[in-house]
């Protein structure tokens, strides 16, 4: 699938809409980042392969807007020990790619690394994000965030924070 | 395998046992050695290789093992390196393939280890040698229920000897399937913790945790769960035998009767599957449904957490592997849909419950390396264990029965003939 080409101004909100999640996400700004989902939000991190259904078989995180709701009230606890304390975290996200634009929502690819750092050490994380964005009279929400992790078919380390 | 001895009778006491056996890798090799490559370990289910010629990659320790289905409907356990110079034949984490091909030099072996032949055979001048460079096959296979295990032990006990009133757990879970048939069709996550192997196996069965290492999750999702494992539940801890163990819901569930309480859901959410149930089980279904799925740690890799199995993998002293799934009955659609996604939403590496295990598995590792004190304590509910009405002993659930069962057992497979 290649980009489509869209208007500077797109492109420009798009990318800013990315790392806005981004900081929300590294700064565990849990109440704005929720603030950015739609009411029919998939949150997706599959596992085992890239072409996968998560409605059989598993996957790291298969989150609709409820359960996403139920991960941060459970992040917000402060009783959440693989969070605390949270992790130190910086990502960066790159190579914004719009692949499809309808005049309501915004297909985008992008890659990201997130370096962590908790006291069992440094971990980091890479991958390819799929954000569907929404048009919505508040600005762009998110209605989908797929997290294509390099290694979804290995082992991989807790992983409880927000990628 | 010639380290210096180790005193097992100095570092595991009835009620105590010493740090070092989570750090030293003279005790690790012992282990590889005494239980990994000689006691039966779960690999997995038939259900993963259902059709003639499929294969998956599992393991027995930190062996790569390949369980394939033979033309002929046969489960081999073949381990993934080539008889000639240690290349690994197969490369995928699942297929069909009647043959495995090395890539090196193109040796090619039936799903059945057999040595099918080599390239350029006059290279060989006639001394044909096939029948001897097979793979290599763990010796014993054996299954209960579709569970495939195997022993790199070439004599020993039987599995049904192993799994001793384990056994009773599988029986038990097939009881919970319209057709008496699990499957395991929906993949594995992998989470990887830096934490000896042990620190899993002795939480499993834990009872005392829940409340403290899943506070968060229980508030939040204003769960009754937490109530099981507390100072007032009538669930017990059990020792099965042969270090296997068991937290035994069935007393609250029993007390609290609900058809599917155990699994926090109604009959009538899940009417394909209480339509099937009953016409199995018929009378029967309601106290099936009450009961719930077991809880158990079969001894040494394999958890059966009620609608989930975790597979436990060391790869290394402080390096452990969960392998976890969620279990699925034939035929039942929304059931099955349910437990796949209260599975993902609990467990893995962002699990509810199982990031936050994780997280105290790796604070034990790092605990351990003090200096002082040098001993886990393992007293809790010394005074209280008692044998129920056929013969094992129990003590309530949060205590630490499941704990001395389980390193009887190991102290016993350390210290037997070599």
């Amino acid at each position: 699938m290649s980009a489509v080409a869209v208007g500077s101004d797109v492109l420009r909100d798009v990318e800013q809409f990315l790392y806005r999640e981004a900081r929300l996400c590294d700064a565990h700004c849990f109440a704005d980042w929720e603030a950015l989902w739609t009411d029919d939000a998939v949150y997706w991190v599959p596992a085992n392969g890239d072409d996968v259904d998560p409605t059989r078989v598993m996957s790291v995180v298969f989150d609709n807007r409820s359960r996403i709701g139920t991960r941060i009230r459970q992040l917000e606890s402060g009783k959440r020990h693989a969070q605390s304390p949270p992790s130190r975290l910086a990502r960066l996200v790159a190579n914004v790619e719009v692949l499809a634009d309808d005049g309501i929502e915004i297909t985008v690819a992008s890659v990201f690394t997130v370096h962590e750092s908790r006291v069992r050490g440094r971990t980091v994380w890479a991958g390819r994000y799929e954000h569907i964005l929404r048009r919505t009279p508040e600005g762009l929400r998110m209605a989908r965030k797929t997290v294509r992790l390099v290694d979804n078919d290995q082992p991989i380390p807790t992983l409880a924070f927000l990628i | 395998m010639t380290a210096a001895p180790i005193d097992w009778d100095a570092l595991i006491h009835d009620d105590r046992v010493h740090g070092s056996l989570y750090t030293d890798t003279d005790v690790w090799a012992a282990e590889l050695e005494r239980i990994w490559y000689r006691s039966w370990v779960f690999v997995g289910h038939v259900s993963e290789i259902p059709q003639p010629n499929d294969f998956v990659r599992k393991s027995i320790g930190p062996q790569q093992i390949l369980m394939t289905r033979a033309r002929d409907g046969t489960v081999h356990l073949l381990l993934n390196r080539c008889s000639h110079r240690a290349n690994q034949v197969c490369d995928l984490p699942n297929g069909n393939a009647g043959t495995f091909r090395c890539p090196y030099h193109g040796w090619t072996f039936a799903n059945t280890g057999a040595l099918l032949g080599y390239p350029f055979s006059s290279g060989y001048g006639g001394r044909e040698r096939k029948s001897e460079l097979g793979l290599a096959e763990v010796p014993r296979v054996a299954e209960i229920h579709g569970f495939v295990f195997g022993s790199f032990a070439a004599d020993g006990p039987s599995l049904a000897e192993h799994l001793g009133s384990a056994s009773e757990a599988f029986d038990r879970l097939a009881r919970l399937s319209p057709t008496g048939e699990i499957e395991v069709t929906c993949g594995w996550l992998q989470h990887e913790v830096r934490a000896n192997w042990k620190m899993l196996l002795e939480n499993e069965t834990d009872g005392y945790h829940p409340q403290f290492v899943h506070s968060s999750i229980f508030g939040v999702a204003e769960s009754g769960i937490g109530e099981l494992y507390g100072e007032r539940s009538a669930a017990v801890v059990r020792d099965l035998g042969n270090g296997h163990t068991e937290d035994d819901l069935r007393p609250e569930f029993r007390r609290i009767g609900q058809p599917l309480g155990w699994f926090g859901t109604k009959p009538e959410r899940v009417p394909q599957y209480i339509d099937a149930m009953r016409t199995t089980y018929g009378e029967d279904t309601d106290q099936i449904l009450i009961d719930g799925s077991p809880h158990v740690m079969v001894f040494p890799n394999l958890f059966i957490a009620e609608i989930q199995l975790f597979v436990l993998q060391p790869l290394a002293v402080d390096r452990t592997v969960q392998h976890v799934t969620a279990l699925q009955f034939p035929g039942c659609d929304d059931l099955n849909r349910r437990m796949l996604q209260q599975t993902i939403g609990s467990v893995g590496p962002a699990g509810f419950l199982l990031a936050d295990d994780s997280d105290m598995y790796e604070r034990n590792q790092r605990g351990v390396q003090a200096l002082a004190p040098e001993w886990l304590i393992l007293e809790r509910g010394r005074h209280r264990e008692r044998t129920d009405d056929r013969g094992f002993t129990v003590a309530d659930v949060t205590d630490e029965l499941a704990q001395r069962a389980i390193w009887r057992h190991y102290k016993q497979l350390m210290m037997a003939a070599p």
